[in-house]
């Protein structure tokens, strides 16, 4: 009988020796997949727990906070008590939809100790009472970005404005806009409902117009047109006699002026007017790969490095821009150029910086908890761009648009401010033009750079970026000058 | 009686680890959540260490050359249970739960102690065998019966009388062992003899399938009446187990997983609950917002817990939701504790079960060795089955952790066992010292 006894005992610890497998397999070799399953809770249920850190602006307002729940399984509610105003950068912070913007690239930092989230971290500061993330200071100013929405008021469109020497971006501002809390909300069905709301909505408010839309640049492309002929050694004083169109080689359909009008001259001249016929003979003679190489100078066909996610910049191929017409059509912006609003503001930017483009950034700082400072964002060049002397000439002649051209409606008295308007026409109706305005001011040593864009801007006869979107960078540019003082 | 002593000693010291981890545990998962110390900690810590001092004494004083390891590997699987079951007792909103538990405790004790005054020799149980199958079909039957018996989860496994409610199975199990080591001991002979050929294969009389049949029909009764998949098989695997090291014939082996693959695909076939427990082990996925979530979360929990565990109370196995204390504290363990712990548990169920049969080769007489043999294999099958179908091994059988789920019926049942197997021990160290050494009661494995 013992040999039976020892084989049924054999048979059961073999059992156990299958059961010891099975949880190794779990507990090791699969645990990770397992644990980070879209279905399992707990990590999304430890990070709740958790009291997030805050997002506060560069003048110390919150944008976003958590508060202790009175109850449920979430023990932290995120509030952003400026409802929409800052949601396409904050993001929002939803159980079932993720996390955007801010909320998700620092999302380690909000959450606490700055690195990999581990379970047993989670678990440590779980256990500690008081315990919080950290608050992530942005280079945002509040009353910038108040200024920026209320300039734009209800059109749809973007205002992106940076320091041009750190690349810290004031304000960026995108319309329509949403409010993250109800997103955020505990309640899974009001998130839903939210989440169905606004992707329903035919004007898109979940997208940042000023980062994630590629538009069309217009005539305020004309400044990189510009600098690729600076830069390729074609003066300033290039000047092609006065044209009603112009036709460019090997084609039959010629390219008109806006309006219909005659222009002519010199570069200054031709950027002052926006003269089409001009810059688009100057594309079409730039000698090959001229204006991509300076385009990409500037950024295009790269996502900035900025801490939030940015659509890359298109410009056209270079075996396109080997057709005369296709190199015409793009150096006057049209064609198949198109950008963020944040890489207009950032050309801006490299002409206002001596032709340095900064790497675009919206935190300055995290803290910890007790406010001391663990982590600060230096400012860095992205590119040279372009010559400073190429930067110089290029200014002078913005001055000139905003003095006696296209862009005096943004004209504010006393100080020189470098501007370039831009109107583009998409599609044939009208209804999706769109106005232009970059600048930079003061001129001499530029505090801000801005892009303004406006959307379904209308009739291009008379909606144009002179008249629609200049006023709206001059009432930033105003608000920046009262808050910066200079 | 100096073997005696040492063993005693040595049991004696194990206890207190067993006891330290119970305290320890106990006071970790209280600071976990609330960095103050537990109000009553105190008196609990007394209350275990003088319900395994009570124990430790009335073994030395009832059975003084018994085996020191069953009663330590016991407390400290139970003190594991207990930690656990103090830590969920408020996320499940079960409070008073670990009181019950501790209560239940010295209920499992005083019950051992008990088996070990009542049954001074164990071949005396033998001669009541009939008394202990008929005592254990109807232990079975009883939640059954109109008035008393109790539906909890889908299964009917319950009996309650006044405040008290109890599962009649757990305790069923062991009388029904004890039956069938009487019986088999007394026929084995009989049962063992081929009669007739088929093939290879010789068949015993078919009259002497009668233990097998009853064992056949009994799980099916229960089964069928209680929805308690878990017991059912336990029961069978049981049954044929004691049948095969009784009579040592292949025929038995052969016919019962034959009859086990006909039972199954039939019971699948009939019975949706079956079939759905087998569909969510194949795919627990699935099926997670249903039938699923409980496997799936047992998952996520071992996962989650990985090699060392989240730690006591910072895990989520409450996320397991019911039964989370009972079925799946296995889960809860390894979330907690993780691989480390668990391994750390199913090693003291592995050194239980080697240390059972280990007693029942050295047992001087077939029903003891039967009797040993049967009640080692009922705890080892019992959590097998039920920490494979936490990790989905197997299909889930809703049925208890031995010593470490929550649970009087589950603790008092496998107390009784301890009791009865530090009975054999103490009889077989002592006619060890005593008479010479023979075939029967010679060290199997080394000795100690």
């Amino acid at each position: 009988m013992n040999t039976q006894i020892r084989r049924v005992a054999f048979a059961v610890l073999l059992m156990f020796a299958a059961v010891f497998l099975k949880l190794n397999w779990i507990q090791l070799v699969r645990a990770e997949e397992l644990a980070n399953h879209p279905s399992n809770t707990r990590l999304l249920l430890k990070e709740y727990a958790i009291a997030r850190g805050a997002i506060l602006t560069s003048d110390n307002q919150i944008l976003a906070q958590s508060k202790k729940t009175p109850q449920g399984e979430l023990k932290y509610l995120r509030l952003y008590e400026q409802g929409p105003l800052f949601a396409h950068i904050t993001g929002y912070y939803s159980v079932r939809f993720g996390r955007t913007g801010i909320e998700r690239a620092f999302n380690s930092e909000l959450v606490g100790k700055g690195g990999v989230i581990t379970i047993q971290d989670l678990g440590d500061r779980l256990t500690s009472e008081g315990e919080r993330g950290d608050d992530v200071v942005l280079s945002i100013d509040s009353r910038m970005q108040q200024a920026a929405a209320q300039a734009l008021g209800s059109r749809r469109g973007a205002v992106v404005a940076l320091e041009p020497s750190s690349g810290r971006i004031i304000a960026m501002y995108s319309s329509p806009n949403f409010d993250p809390n109800p997103l955020s909300q505990h309640s899974a069905d009001g998130q839903k409902q939210a989440w169905q709301s606004l992707n329903a909505d035919a004007a898109k408010p979940l997208l940042s117009r000023a980062t994630g839309s590629i538009y069309a640049p217009g005539s305020t492309f004309k400044l990189v047109t510009a600098a690729a002929a600076l830069e390729s050694g074609r003066g300033p004083d290039t000047t092609f006699g006065d044209a009603k169109e112009y036709l460019p080689p090997q084609t039959d359909k010629p390219m008109g002026n806006f309006g219909g009008s005659t222009c002519g001259g010199d570069m200054a001249q031709a950027l002052k007017v926006s003269c089409n016929t001009y810059f688009a003979r100057l594309g079409a003679e730039l000698p090959r790969g001229a204006l991509e190489k300076t385009a990409r100078a500037f950024g295009f066909g790269e996502r900035p490095p900025l801490e939030t996610t940015v659509a890359a910049s298109r410009l056209p191929t270079g075996e396109q821009l080997k057709s005369p017409a296709f190199a015409a059509q793009s150096a006057i912006g049209q064609f198949d150029v198109a950008a963020t609003p944040l890489q207009m503001a950032l050309v801006a930017a490299g002409i206002g910086n001596g032709g340095n483009v900064p790497e675009p950034r919206l935190v300055i700082e995290v803290r910890d908890s007790r406010g001391k400072v663990i982590d600060q964002v230096d400012s860095k060049i992205w590119r040279q761009a372009v010559s400073s002397q190429t930067a110089d000439t290029l200014k002078q002649m913005m001055i000139a648009v905003v003095e006696d051209g296209t862009g005096q409606a943004a004209a504010i008295g006393g100080v020189a401010i470098a501007g370039k308007t831009g109107t583009a026409q998409v599609g044939a109706t009208g209804e999706d033009n769109l106005a232009w305005f970059v600048a930079f001011a003061p001129a001499d040593s530029p505090k801000i750079a801005l892009a303004v864009v406006v959307e379904g801007a209308g009739d291009p006869r008379s909606e144009t970026g002179g008249r629609l979107a200049a006023p709206i960078a001059k009432k930033v540019l105003e608000a920046h000058r009262g808050v910066a003082g200079w | 009686m100096i073997n005696g002593h040492i063993r005693r000693n040595t049991e004696a010291s194990l206890l207190l680890l067993a006891l330290v981890v119970a305290v320890g545990g106990y006071w970790l998962t209280a600071l976990a959540k609330k960095p103050t110390i537990p109000a009553g900690v105190i008196g609990y810590s007394v209350l275990i260490a003088s319900t395994y001092a009570a124990a430790h004494f009335a073994i030395r004083k009832l059975a003084p050359s018994a085996d020191p390891l069953f009663l330590p590997l016991a407390a400290l699987l139970n003190a594991i249970g207990f930690v656990l079951i103090s830590r969920l007792e408020g996320p499940i909103g079960s409070p008073g739960l670990a009181a019950a538990q501790s209560r239940w405790l010295v209920v499992g004790v005083i019950a051992m102690i008990a088996t070990l005054f009542v049954v001074r020799d164990l071949r005396s149980l033998a001669r009541l065998r009939y008394t202990f199958a008929l005592a254990g079909v109807l232990l079975l039957l009883l939640p059954t019966l109109p008035g008393i018996g109790r539906e909890i989860n889908g299964a009917r496994l319950w009996v309650q009388l006044g405040p008290l409610s109890f599962q009649p199975a757990e305790i069923g199990k062991i009388a029904l062992v004890v039956f069938f080591a009487g019986y088999l001991a007394e026929r084995r002979e009989l049962l063992a003899v081929a009669t007739r050929r088929i093939g290879p294969i010789g068949i015993p009389a078919m009259r002497h399938f009668g233990p097998l049949l009853l064992a056949w029909g009994v799980s099916l009764l229960v089964m069928i009446n209680q929805k308690d998949l878990g017991s059912s098989l336990l029961f069978f695997a049981i049954f044929v187990a004691m049948l095969w090291m009784a009579t040592a014939r292949p025929a038995y082996l052969i016919f019962g997983t034959g009859i086990f693959v006909v039972g199954a695909l039939a019971a699948s076939a009939l019975f949706s609950h079956v079939q759905s427990r087998i569909l969510v082990w194949r795919d627990p996925f699935q099926y997670i917002d249903g039938r699923g979530y409980q496997v799936v979360q047992s998952l996520f929990a071992l996962s989650t817990g990985g090699v060392w565990g989240t730690g006591l109370g910072l895990g989520r196995p409450d996320l397991i939701r019911f039964s989370v204390h009972t079925d799946f504290i296995f889960s809860a363990l390894g979330e907690e504790l993780g691989l480390a712990g668990a391994t750390a548990a199913l090693t003291a169920y592995a050194l239980f079960v080697a240390r059972g049969f280990g007693l029942a080769t050295r047992c001087g007489d077939d029903f003891r060795k039967l009797l040993v043999a049967g009640l080692t294999a009922a705890l080892g099958i019992q959590t097998a089955l039920i920490v494979g179908g936490v990790t989905q091994l197997i299909p889930l059988t809703g049925i208890t952790l031995p010593f470490m789920s929550y649970g009087g019926s589950s603790l008092l049942s496998n107390m009784i066992l301890v009791g009865l197997l530090l009975r054999a021990s103490d009889e077989v160290a002592t006619s060890e010292s005593q008479g010479p050494l023979t075939e029967f009661n010679m060290p199997a494995g080394g000795g100690r």
